[in-house]
């Protein structure tokens, strides 16, 4: 069966700084594949290089389309969720707001959509018309999440959904990550620096290094092999 | 960087030269219009220091010209004084009126001290207009004439004093500072810059340079009323500072011509109506900011750049301001 | 649950600040004032209203102003000739025969495709190679553009324009209030709400001001951030048309291409005042400028009327002093 997502040969600079060289990976339809590496390994860059965010060269075919010169908003109608290192809140907007602007791409009723996505997120509800920006860390992650979720997206791509957060909210971040891919059949490419939580969530793992792909396999594999983690993951 | 520095003092030499030697090939009206062009390259000057260089906007530089303006005109008129002798005077006068403005410049930026500038721009034509006593009123006040080749002469020697003068300030420690202070106040602090110092001081040493265009303005014309002094002319020097370049000398001719040389050209060309010329050239103001947004200094920056390629010298472009 | 615990001790207290409730208060004693004045003194509650008149006026050419510089930063300083210049169409279409309030609607339509043109055409290339400051000089040349293209295609001589409300005085406890005025205070604040409504409610109004706060979020949930620019330029220049409209019957104001230049000043300091990120802002402060110079011209004798401008920007710039980011603009915390 066609992987899909597909990269061949990917590369993306910002202005003269060449940041991928020929990334090559794919993401089966129902996995959650991580993508790790080192700061200033090229995974953000990936990501923005699937969404359109920076300007690429090489292959991107997501489920048989060929991506182009596409940028975010047009990646966005194809069914692709980004959300991006920093979490992309609106944080002047309310919660609710936040959420009805991640369905912004779907027809339809955005109530039928809010009632889905409030089952992973039950606590939105009573906080639905607060300030996006003064929620915490934790929330606003998961709000970044649930504005994805209401996108129904078929490929979610996640930036370092763990940074600055403590254990357990990461935890129960990826548990609903694990919920969405049984129960809504979303993909995940995941981007992590935390190596260890993620090998723990996923099916497969690229690890990558200077722009490129070091090290690809399934995620049991890499988390058992001692000498890779040492030397690519850090632990 | 020698090289480049040498290209642009040959560049300058030879537009000093044009510049001397040109008046014998005009009449004696287009001698007053060249030396309306010395006018814009003094305020242009300005406008630079104080925008360009220390990164705070200006839209009203009009006033300093029509206080520099009026200063020469009331010295003359009413107390019988030689012009030229007016133009320190005019100078101090700018100098106070800039600090005056600068003081309280210092809680703004951006679109707010557009509009603190703005309305200076337009309070001063006004207050003129209300103390007629002082300054003549609407009928204005008149001025003794003079040639055209005497206008050309004492404005372009002007213009070149102060070009000299401005240059000498900028590639000193003071225009270090001055540019320490726009690219980042809080860099500039903590290495010992005092930030409200420099801008007061920059907005001051504008005005000043202003207040002396301002004063050769109103001897081109013989004439000083308040209208002489509107909005549009502060719109003028701030579109001739861009296109110019800002934070660059070398362009501010460029700008200077732009904005006298050509609405006057285009009037003046046969094929077509007055009525047309202010489309063209608001159309052409466009143009410019599309195709050349950082100004003509850039353009000179590109071609000093693109040559000392050819003499192998290995220049990425970052030439020292 | 765990984590809604933990979260919720990590949400900051939000403090009350003094600062926050000085602008209201203020306001609020603005008004008093204005409504004691208006029953004791007849000629003060004309004053009054003929001031909010004009006051709605600056508060409509402010609010599109603030529409623009939201997304962009950038004051458009052709705002004001977007407005003279379908303010001549309209004037055009009337001496055609069309009847007045068709042309009101069909100008409206004008105004907005011409101020999406305008930003496709003029500013969009400008703004792909530029920074702020180019494209307010572009902005400045289109003033430039517009007003010559007026005086080009209509000639520079004074035109009458018809009110579209009928010559009526509404007298209330024995004051004489003109239905022009009356009506210019209704329809601009009409425009405003019915943008405000826009903005709150509709799906295209959320996008809009997504793509405003954060552009880069906005394109990430699929938002064509770059069309609604040129959206944003086709209402602000819709609302500019409506302030053109009411303005130009004023027989101390008449269609001319000079026509909307006073009024831009006002309204660039009535947006600058209401804090620029603000519509409620460039509203208050719109309506507040036109009652303040009403008054001024009228009780305080040394302020003739050409002091009445300096005046006028000698008050703002002490507003200004005391709170430097406008009336409802939030104070940004610079980061070093």
């Amino acid at each position: 069966m066609a992987p899909l997502l597909a990269l061949r040969d990917v590369d993306a600079r910002y202005g003269p700084i060449h940041a991928l060289h020929g990334v090559t990976l794919t993401v089966d339809e129902g996995e959650i594949v991580a993508l790790l590496g080192a700061n200033g390994a090229g995974k953000t860059t990936t990501l923005r290089a699937i969404s359109g965010t920076v300007r690429r060269s090489g292959t991107i075919e997501f489920a048989g389309t060929p991506l182009g010169r596409r940028g975010p908003e047009s990646v966005a109608r194809l069914g692709i969720a980004h959300v991006p290192e920093g979490r992309g809140t609106f944080s002047e907007l309310t919660v609710w707001e936040n959420l009805r602007l991640g369905a912004y791409v779907r027809r339809g009723s955005v109530r039928a959509d809010a009632a889905r996505v409030l089952q992973y997120f039950p606590w939105i509800e009573s906080r639905s018309s607060q300030q996006a920006g003064t929620l915490s860390g934790g929330e606003q992650q998961m709000l970044a999440l649930a504005r994805a979720v209401m996108q129904r997206p078929r490929l979610l791509l996640l930036d370092e959904p763990s940074l600055g957060l403590a254990p357990l909210v990461v935890a129960e971040i990826f548990r609903i990550v694990q919920e969405l891919v049984k129960n809504e059949g979303t993909t995940v490419l995941l981007v992590e620096q935390n190596a260890r939580s993620s090998l723990a969530v996923s099916d497969r793992a690229y690890v990558l290094e200077v722009g490129r792909v070091a090290v690809e396999g399934s995620s049991a594999e890499l988390a058992e092999n001692e000498s890779i983690r040492r030397s690519y993951l850090g632990y | 960087m020698r090289t480049s520095l040498g290209i642009r003092a040959g560049v300058i030499g030879l537009a000093a030269v044009v510049i001397a030697v040109l008046p014998l090939a005009l009449s004696d009206y287009n001698r007053t219009q060249g030396a309306d062009v010395a006018v814009f390259f003094m305020a242009i000057l300005g406008l630079n220091i104080v925008t360009g260089y220390t990164g705070q906007i200006s839209i009203g530089h009009g006033a300093f010209m029509a206080i520099g303006g009026y200063t020469t005109a009331i010295l003359t008129h009413e107390h019988g004084w030689n012009d030229v002798a007016t133009l320190p005077i005019s100078a101090l006068v700018g100098f106070a009126a800039g600090v005056v403005v600068g003081l309280p410049a210092l809680r703004f930026r951006g679109a707010y001290l557009a509009l603190v500038t703005f309305a200076v721009a337009l309070a001063v034509p006004q207050i003129a207009k209300n103390y007629s006593g002082f300054t003549g009123g609407t009928e204005g006040l008149q001025l003794p004439q003079h040639t055209g080749l005497w206008l050309y002469g004492a404005a372009w020697l002007s213009a070149a004093i102060l070009f000299v003068l401005a240059w000498l300030m900028l590639r000193s420690r003071t225009g270090r500072a001055l540019r320490a202070v726009r690219d980042s106040e809080v860099a500039a602090a903590s290495s010992g810059v005092s930030p409200a110092v420099y801008k007061t001081a920059a907005f001051g040493v504008s005005a000043a340079f202003a207040a002396v265009a301002g004063s050769f303005y109103v001897l081109t014309i013989s004439f000083v009323n308040p209208d002489v002094f509107g909005l549009t002319l502060s719109l003028y020097v701030l579109i001739g500072a861009v296109v110019g370049g800002l934070g660059s000398l070398w362009g501010v001719l460029v700008g200077a011509a732009f904005v006298q040389l050509l609405p006057i050209g285009l009037t003046s060309s046969h094929g077509l109506s007055s009525q047309s010329v202010p489309v063209i050239f608001g159309a052409i103001v466009i143009l410019v900011m599309a195709l050349v947004p950082r100004g003509a200094a850039d353009l000179l920056r590109v071609g000093a750049a693109l040559s000392s390629r050819k003499s192998q010298n290995n220049s990425l472009g970052l030439e020292g301001r | 649950m765990a984590v809604s615990q933990l979260t919720r001790t990590l949400v900051p207290t939000i403090r009350i600040r003094w600062s926050a409730w000085i602008v209201p208060a203020l306001l609020a004693g603005g008004c008093i004032f204005l409504v004691v004045g208006s029953i004791q003194s007849s000629l003060f509650a004309q004053q009054t209203v003929s001031g909010l008149a004009n006051g709605g006026i600056y508060a409509s050419l402010a609010v599109a102003l603030v529409l623009i510089y939201r997304a962009t930063e950038v004051i458009n300083f052709a705002q004001g000739a977007l407005a003279t210049f379908t303010t001549f169409v309209a004037w055009q279409l009337l001496q055609w025969g069309l009847s007045y309030w068709p042309t009101f609607v069909l100008t409206l339509a004008i105004a907005f495709a011409l101020g999406v043109i305008v930003e496709l055409v003029a500013i969009r290339p400008v703004e792909r190679r530029g920074n702020v400051l180019t494209v307010v000089i572009a902005s400045i040349g289109l003033l430039i553009l517009l007003e010559g293209a007026v005086g080009w295609i209509w000639k520079p001589t004074v035109r009458f324009m018809p009110s579209p409300f009928p010559l009526h005085f509404w007298h209330v406890g024995g004051v004489a209030f003109s239905s022009q005025d009356i009506g210019t205070i209704g329809v601009s604040i009409a425009s405003v709400v019915v943008l405000w409504a826009f903005f709150r409610f509709t799906k295209l109004g959320l996008a809009m001001r997504a793509a405003a706060v954060r552009p880069h979020a906005a394109r990430l949930v699929g938002v064509r951030v770059s069309w609604l620019l040129s959206l944003g330029w086709g209402l602000a220049a819709t609302l500019g048309a409506v302030a053109g409209l009411l303005v130009a019957p004023n027989p101390s104001v008449q269609l001319s291409p000079s026509m909307m230049d006073g009024i831009l000043i006002y309204a660039f300091a009535a947006a600058v005042l209401g804090g620029l990120e603000s519509s409620i802002g460039a509203v208050v402060a719109g309506l507040a400028i036109g009652v303040v110079l009403s008054l001024l011209g009228s009780y305080v004798s040394w302020v003739t009327p050409q002091l009445q401008l300096p005046a006028a920007f000698v008050l703002m710039l002490i507003v200004l002093l005391v709170k430097p980011s406008g009336l409802f603009g939030r104070t940004t915390v610079r980061k070093v």
